[in-house]
């Protein structure tokens, strides 16, 4: 299937990926995405009538673990690693700017 | 002999010989790490932990101790996380990320005795061909420094070459172990999905990731294999291998080799790698091995599959880069939503943006059943054309690379880097394993040679990858 990748997919995409980009960028990112879905065309030219798709390569089915209680990461060495985990809300915790006003 | 000319194995000969020490075999790795900085190979070098580690090491020995790695100087490529041991992902995003947990595979190394020298270079996230995309400067190729060592695990390839580390762990989500391998000239082993435990490697594309190691030979990447692989609990798709054999023969004869006519009917493929490779299948040929022909019509789709799922994959496992549990945080963010756009804008690199964006292109509504849906359908396709082609034969091969390394610089666009990983994406689609050894040389680099091999038969592939680096060493009198 042919398809043009409009500046504003471009926008619409970035926004659902958390990212921002400048014009140029945008540009830029437009033309690379075109290259990629024309180089996608090719996808076209597998027969899959009939063919199921493969999400993982191996047979896996869901199993269950055993409930057994084991000792987790202390909060201390996971924190260690946040940007901000400073806090005045009485325990230690990850900090972001207020969400609910 | 010098201590760095050794094999992994012969090391472990010599120490447990008493010939040498573990002490000297690190002192030596680190010294010529520091004599060829320039290279690049490491973004992290653990000089003092590897000392001590290196001495305790002697020590268990001197007490009788022993196992199978024990006081050998090993790498890690920077996507899989070390205890205590910054680990960046080439990324500035994880810049300050010091990790409260090891690896599996990094335990297991541990467990074994291995000496942790440091954490090599890579593609960003492990995101290239060529290890341009790492924030943390190129890596220059050992044996050519004005080319690239190929990527994404170009620092773990080239220290095995530069004999900076006996061997080295790296990860392989579309040839990112068996293509800087090629271009630097040494072994490279993508085990079967599942052989080896992802636990503690930072997630690319969780269904085509796969840890596995560069070696100088492949009685190296086998006695590495023992060691890391087996089923993890902390890893659900993790599987336990059947045994492997205790040695390589490197025998060839009676073995039947199948070589796809679509491998060599493309001009993507470089006159001197197509000379080198058909060289390698001769001199196996006269080593008693059988040569089929045989047709695997999706290989063609294969890449495009490959950047479809694999952007679909990255985006998804991406998205945990918040600025908000580890790593980075972008400066004056006054909402949630301002951390993630300025953060993930700042800290990430073009490459990983554009896979980023590929991907939730091709999940967004309306384009899913075009491309993500219809690409994990020629999944199953190319999946049944390389089981079917494996049938009734030993092992497939391939070139590795459509060229040798190109030079630093060379490939600016995007998408002729794409390329270079044709012949060893429909691997990862399909769960194989391979291995890339070295045969021959064109325009003056090493060539590559992949041999793929049925589900778990990590051994078989080894064994014949023996054979091609016997016969190299005979006909190339290397």
């Amino acid at each position: 299937m042919k398809n043009t990748v409009t500046t504003a997919d471009v926008r619409h995409i970035a926004e659902l990926s958390k990212l921002s980009f400048t014009d140029a960028e945008c540009e830029e990112m437009r033309a690379h995405l075109q290259k990629q879905v024309a180089n996608f065309e090719i996808l076209d030219s597998v027969d899959i009538s009939d063919v199921p798709p493969t999400a993982h390569i191996l047979q896996a089915v869901n199993v269950l673990r055993d409930d057994v209680v084991r000792p987790s990461f202390a909060n201390a060495s996971l924190l260690a690693g946040a940007p901000d985990k400073s806090g005045d809300v009485g325990e230690e915790a990850y900090v972001v700017p207020r969400v609910v006003d | 002999m010098d201590i760095l000319d050794m094999t992994l194995c012969e090391l472990v000969a010599a120490l447990d010989g008493g010939g040498v020490s573990s002490t000297e075999a690190t002192a030596a790795c680190l010294n010529r790490i520091k004599d060829t900085q320039g290279l690049n190979s490491f973004i992290t070098v653990c000089e003092d932990a590897a000392t001590d580690a290196a001495r305790r090491a002697d020590e268990r020995r001197a007490r009788g101790e022993r196992a199978p790695l024990l006081g050998v100087p090993v790498a890690v490529k920077d996507n899989i996380v070390t205890d205590g041991i910054r680990t960046t992902c080439a990324s500035k995003f994880l810049q300050n990320f010091v990790p409260p947990y090891d690896a599996t595979v990094v335990q297991k190394l541990k467990a074994a005795g291995a000496v942790i020298v440091g954490k090599t270079n890579m593609d960003e996230f492990a995101m290239g061909s060529t290890n341009e995309n790492s924030a943390y400067g190129v890596v220059k190729n050992a044996l050519d420094p004005a080319r690239v060592p190929g990527g994404s695990s170009g620092g773990s390839a080239n220290c095995v070459a530069a004999r900076q580390a006996f061997a080295a762990l790296g990860s392989d989500t579309g040839g990112s172990i068996r293509q800087p391998a090629a271009y630097c000239g040494v072994v490279g082993l993508k085990p079967t999905y599942s052989a080896v435990s992802r636990y503690g490697l930072i997630a690319f594309a969780s269904s085509l990731d796969q840890i596995g190691t560069l070696t100088r030979d492949c009685d190296d990447a086998l006695a590495m294999l023992k060691v890391l692989s087996g089923k993890d609990e902390r890893d659900a798709t993790s599987a336990c291998p059947p045994a492997y054999p205790d040695i390589l023969r490197g025998d060839v004869r009676g073995k039947t080799l199948c070589i796809a006519d679509e491998f060599l009917n493309t001009d993507k493929l470089d006159d001197g790698v197509r000379a080198a490779f058909e060289a390698a299948v001769d001199a196996l040929q006269k080593r008693g091995a059988v040569i089929k022909r045989a047709s695997i019509k999706s290989f063609a789709a294969a890449l495009s599959v490959y950047y479809v799922l694999s952007g679909a994959e990255a985006s998804s496992n991406l998205a945990r880069f918040d600025g908000v549990k580890y790593g980075m945080r972008a400066e004056g963010c006054d909402s949630i939503s301002d951390i993630y756009v300025k953060s993930r804008t700042e800290f990430f690199g073009a490459e990983v943006k554009r896979r980023i964006m590929t991907g939730n292109y091709v999940l967004s509504s309306g384009y899913y059943d075009a491309y993500y849906l219809k690409a994990s359908k020629i999944r199953t396709v190319i999946k049944k054309e390389f089981y079917a082609a494996l049938d009734g034969c030993d092992a497939i091969i391939s070139p590795t690379a459509p060229t040798v390394a190109p030079k630093l610089g060379e490939q600016s666009d995007p998408h002729k880097t794409y390329l270079s990983d044709m012949y060893t994406v429909p691997v990862n689609i399909s769960g194989l394993p391979a291995v890339s050894v070295p045969f021959g040389a064109a325009h003056g680099m090493p060539v590559g040679v992949q041999i793929i091999g049925k589900c778990f038969d990590e051994g078989g592939i080894l064994d014949i990858g023996k054979a091609v680096m016997l016969a190299d060493r005979e006909v190339h009198n290397a």
